[in-house]
């Protein structure tokens, strides 16, 4: 069966995100790729991926470890000269690529901590370190990054920089926090 | 009566970062600041949450200026993961009028209100345009003379878009140093990325990342680096051991909020500061300096 490799929507679709409006503007010029202090460790550089973008390239784009080696250093935004909320852009293909399992494996811990992360704040309304440390290095495919980081995380603990509470809203806050993610929810908002 | 502020912790300074919080408690106390706590608040979504849900991460943020409005004082906040959360979610609900109505209902749905007014700010901002630098200066007791300090500005204070200072180049953390008669050192890669959550997610990058700026910082002959938010904070004393061992350096300097390196002198208690509770204790360093701390 014929199966098109080039997504001819996959321009418009990205410029309708929030943030992508200006994509089209890109002009090739590479600064971001030339600021981005990870751009080594990607599949394509910044500048590639607003390439394969405007070829379409929907499955390479999404399934492609970029946005997830992006580490929100704004570097990029500030220094493109048309304006592009690059780093917008990168969070965007985040979340496309988990709503379509699209990424790939190797991606599977930025997006385990980013999901605990949200779980944890949406049920306490606050983050803990502890609990948040807890639930990503205790699974069993983590054992060796738990490990390395033992020594660390026991001198934390040493030092009194490691409690082990979960800080937590009031009951009304909590209520509020639930009644704002229940409406966003309501309105289809990513 | 001093300036006052609605003061925004996040989630770090009550763990990890605790003597941030404490140091910069103090401090503001010192220089008659007032910082009062916002009640309730809630976690800024920072980088993590907006991976997942944007808008989601708009709204509870908003939440935050919402309950700071009607107290009618600027937000200051110590992280600057907190700062850009915050200061984005202000500024897009400014620009960006389908994103504020979409804010403004899911607020409505917990009898919540924002009009626009509230000013979001990293706690060094207050210090440095609103106290000043020359009344901070008359109020050192014990200068830190001779002291070479890298002052590590992190990404996120100054971009994107928050008009505190250059992008690429940072100098205020640098000035306010100077006036507590600390040298600052001139190096590159002051508002360099360490890599924030990368360090949990991919270790390889981040490591490297901590690597060239610790390194740039002792080529610069610092023998400390200050810094300003708790990740950057974390990321470069807890992976400095490490890095030791696997690219075969010999570092080892403490790494200090800024408060801390104000409170020394400013004359603040030591027992509010925490210069043993770093991986590097700080105290050895400020005695060899005469700078008064007890090793």
């Amino acid at each position: 069966m014929y199966a098109p490799a080039v997504n001819e929507a996959f321009l418009a679709e990205v410029s309708s995100l929030p943030g992508g409006e200006r994509i089209t503007q890109c002009i090739q010029c590479g600064s971001c790729s030339g600021s981005c202090p990870t751009a080594a460790w990607m599949d394509h550089s910044p500048r590639q991926i607003f390439a394969l973008i405007r070829c379409g390239m929907r499955d390479e784009v999404l399934s492609s470890n970029t946005p997830w080696t992006c580490a929100s250093c704004y570097t990029c935004y500030v220094r493109c000269p048309k304006e592009i909320k690059i780093t917008d852009i990168m969070y965007a293909l985040k979340r496309l690529s988990i709503r379509e399992h699209k990424a790939k494996p190797e991606t599977k811990p930025a997006r385990v901590m980013a999901e605990v992360f949200e779980g944890l704040v949406n049920k306490h309304g606050r983050n803990s370190e502890f609990h948040l440390m807890r639930r990503l290095y205790g699974r069993p495919s983590a054992i060796t990054k738990a490990l390395r980081n033992a020594p660390s995380g026991m001198k934390l603990k040493r030092l009194g920089r490691l409690p082990f509470r979960q800080e937590k809203l009031s009951a009304n806050g909590l209520m509020q926090m639930k009644q704002i993610t229940d409406a966003v929810e309501k309105m289809g908002g990513l | 009566m001093g300036l006052a502020y609605t003061y925004y912790p996040g989630c770090s300074v009550g763990a990890t970062s605790r003597w941030y919080d404490i140091s910069l408690r103090a401090v503001a106390k010192a220089l008659d600041v007032e910082l009062a706590e916002l009640e309730d608040w809630n976690c800024c979504g920072a980088t993590a949450y907006m991976s997942v849900r944007e808008l989601m991460s708009f709204c509870i943020s908003a939440r935050n200026l919402a309950l700071a409005e009607p107290l009618g004082r600027d937000i200051v906040t110590p992280c600057n993961a907190c700062f850009t959360v915050l200061h984005k979610t202000n500024r897009y609900w400014h620009e960006d009028e389908t994103l504020r109505g979409k804010v403004n209902e899911a607020l409505a749905a917990a009898g919540l209100h924002y009009k626009g007014t509230v000013k979001v700010r990293h706690a060094l901002d207050p210090f440095v345009n609103d106290v000043g630098l020359d009344a901070i200066s008359e109020k050192v007791t014990k200068p830190l003379a001779g002291l070479k300090v890298a002052a590590y500005y992190g990404c996120q204070l100054v971009r994107p878009e928050t008009g505190l200072d250059s992008p690429d180049y940072p100098v205020i953390l640098d000035q306010l140093l100077a006036s507590l008669g600390a040298e600052p050192v001139d190096w590159a890669m002051k508002a360099r990325c360490c890599g924030a959550s990368l360090i949990v997610s991919r270790e390889d990058v981040a490591r490297d990342l901590i690597a060239d700026i610790l390194k740039c910082a002792a080529d610069a002959g610092a023998e400390a680096i200050t810094t300003l938010c708790p990740m950057c904070h974390i990321n470069l004393e807890t992976q400095m051991a490490r890095i030791n061992k696997d690219y075969g350096f010999d570092l080892n300097f403490p790494v200090l909020f800024f408060t801390q390196l104000m409170g020394v002198a400013l004359g603040v208690d030591e027992t509010e500061l925490g210069l043993d509770k770093g991986f590097i204790d700080a105290r050895p360093l400020l005695t060899r300096h005469g700078i008064g701390a007890r090793a």
